[in-house]
């Protein structure tokens, strides 16, 4: 994650300039009214994550931390990625990077606070990755709706009609 | 099953569709038996709302009785229920501030991204409407999916016919939030622009809610006849100037309250209204807002400003002056359904509110498109269809 000075309170992810290193940074953050340990365990059981990451194909353990992840990418191509947990604070966040050689390399951090006014907890991911072929794939691949960015929000806003209806809503009439 | 499809502008049809089926444990399958075509259909039926793809089942005021339901629907097959248009799920922040329309769960993840771009924020979700509220299959339709059934759906009691309880999906909160919205106090004088379903019920809300003198405004005399019955007074906007006659009928002051229940596609020849339509037609503006327009110059200093009629996008020549120099209160939005259909239930069963008297056409599904065409075309005696699918 970036220690890059700046100069006011907004998270990476909201500046002009949201590339820390190479890696650009996305992410969203969500509120949900629901409590904060009952999220944070949820998300820190990871089989339950393709529950609510639909471009999550699969997941496969490589270690007790350590696990394969197969990505939907645009235009029907796949990705794999290993990560590895590199700090878990409990009921407060977890953070992950990819393991060397991995196909793509990321980084990122979900974190898990109160929310002011009893509304909850405010659920935050930030998530850096090096675009597929640059700024040009990055285009492409917000093009084909499977830019990291939309994915984040799309991810937060399952998870968080998971947690406080139990489902997550469509309209699609037929199994 | 059969149900009305969106085909595009003018072009709605009736076509068999595959039945719905429990998809989510908070499901119920209703069985509609009574469905009404509402004015807001008719923003669909014109093109003028974006979202829409061809096959869309419309329909978003229906009842009927419960035919399946999920492990964890609270209704039992069976019931006969009222189904409010908005999908709420009842547990978010919103939900819980009784906000319902705003609901952040009953949007589906991937239509949010529209309407948060074009907004600012996601919409929430409605049934038959266009894909920017969810793209969900409408009641217009033999059966219908209602997600979240443990919160919407109200049971109706025995004793009560569909026609009487029918509008609380809809039109009769409607009308009512936009009453509550206008503030009235009683002594008020309150104008209503558009006597559509829900402006009849704007005007009959603000009856009840104590206002001593009601304006309404329309051009169809029909239309202004059934306002006259719950005691309003009348303009038609044909014949008289609308502005001077309220200055004129309120001695000078101006209504207190003036109602919106027009929207986005107000009639007439004012200039600002040939111009509105004109950038409707090619795209470059959204709304058409002579209406609205009217209603800010028209409300007294300090008056309250309430807008049920719906907007889809950018409206400009907006008399933003008027708003900030006379002081004025604006309220508007989606209704809040779920939280007004108890009381309303009991006033309809008191016999406090009547909801009948607009119906001026009973149809089966099967007619349903020359319904549409003529609530459109013949708005003069056509005030409302209902269609019975089973």
């Amino acid at each position: 994650m970036s220690t890059e000075q700046i100069s006011d309170d907004a998270p990476l992810r909201t500046r002009r300039d949201d590339k820390s290193g190479d890696l650009a940074f996305v992410g969203r953050s969500v509120t949900i009214n629901r409590p904060r340990a009952e999220l944070f365990a949820y998300w820190r059981d990871f089989q339950n994550l393709p529950m609510f990451m639909e471009n999550v194909e699969k997941m496969e353990f490589t270690g007790s931390d350590r696990a394969v992840w197969t990505i939907k990418a645009p235009v029907g191509t796949k990705v794999e990625i290993e990560t590895e947990i590199t700090e878990v604070v409990e009921d407060s966040s977890i953070s992950w990077r990819s393991t060397e050689g991995s196909q793509i390399k990321t980084e990122g951090r979900v974190s898990f606070t109160d929310a002011p006014g009893d509304r909850g907890t405010i659920v935050s991911a930030d998530i850096g990755y090096t675009p597929p072929a640059g700024d040009l794939g990055r285009a492409v691949a917000k093009l084909f709706m499977a830019e990291p960015n939309i994915q984040a929000r799309h991810e937060l806003k399952r998870f968080k009609m998971l947690m406080e209806t139990g489902e997550i809503t469509t309209p699609i009439n037929h199994r | 099953m059969r149900a009305l499809t969106w085909h595009g502008n003018g072009d709605v049809r009736v076509d068999t569709v595959p039945d719905p089926e429990i998809i989510n444990p908070r499901d119920a399958v209703i069985r509609v038996t009574s469905t009404a075509i509402c004015g807001s259909d008719l923003h669909l039926y014109d093109g003028v709302i974006p979202g829409m793809k061809q096959g869309d089942i419309l329909g978003h005021q229906f009842m009927g009785v419960v035919e399946d339901v999920g492990a964890k629907s609270t209704l039992k097959v069976g019931q006969r229920v009222v189904v409010p248009f908005t999908i709420s799920c009842g547990r978010c922040f919103f939900c819980e501030q009784q906000q319902f329309s705003a609901c952040d769960n009953g949007n589906p993840v991937e239509n949010q991204d529209a309407s948060e771009k074009l907004y600012g924020h996601a919409m929430g979700g409605a049934f038959g409407y266009s894909h920017l509220t969810g793209g969900y299959p409408g009641g217009q339709a033999e059966y219908v999916r209602v997600p979240y059934s443990d919160v919407g759906p109200i049971v109706v009691p025995d004793g009560l016919d569909d026609e009487q309880v029918l509008f609380l999906s809809d039109i009769l909160p409607t009308g009512w939030m936009a009453a509550e919205n206008a503030d009235i106090t009683p002594g008020d004088t309150v104008a209503v622009w558009g006597c559509g379903p829900v402006g009849l019920f704007c005007v009959q809300s603000a009856v009840l809610m104590g206002a001593a003198q009601v304006i309404a405004i329309d051009h169809h005399p029909h239309r202004l006849e059934l306002a006259a019955r719950f005691g309003a007074k009348t303009i038609n906007f044909d014949e008289t100037h609308v502005g001077e006659a309220l200055m004129e009928m309120t001695g000078g002051i101006g209504p207190d309250a003036v109602i919106d229940a027009v929207g986005m596609e107000a009639h007439g020849w004012a200039p600002d209204n040939v111009l509105d339509v004109v950038k409707q037609k090619i795209g470059m503006g959204a709304d058409r807002g002579h209406a609205l327009r009217q209603a800010l110059l028209a409300v007294r200093k300090g008056g309250r400003v309430s807008i049920p009629g719906v907007y889809g996008g950018m409206l400009d020549k907006w008399p933003l002056g008027a708003m900030m120099e006379k002081g004025l209160e604006l309220r508007s939005g989606q209704t809040h359904v779920q939280r007004y259909t108890q009381d309303l239930l009991r006033r309809i069963e008191e016999g406090e509110i009547d909801t009948t008297f607009l119906i001026s056409h009973r149809l089966s599904l099967e007619e349903a498109p020359t319904g549409y065409k003529n609530f459109r075309d013949k708005q003069n005696e056509w005030t409302k269809v209902v269609l019975r699918p089973n």
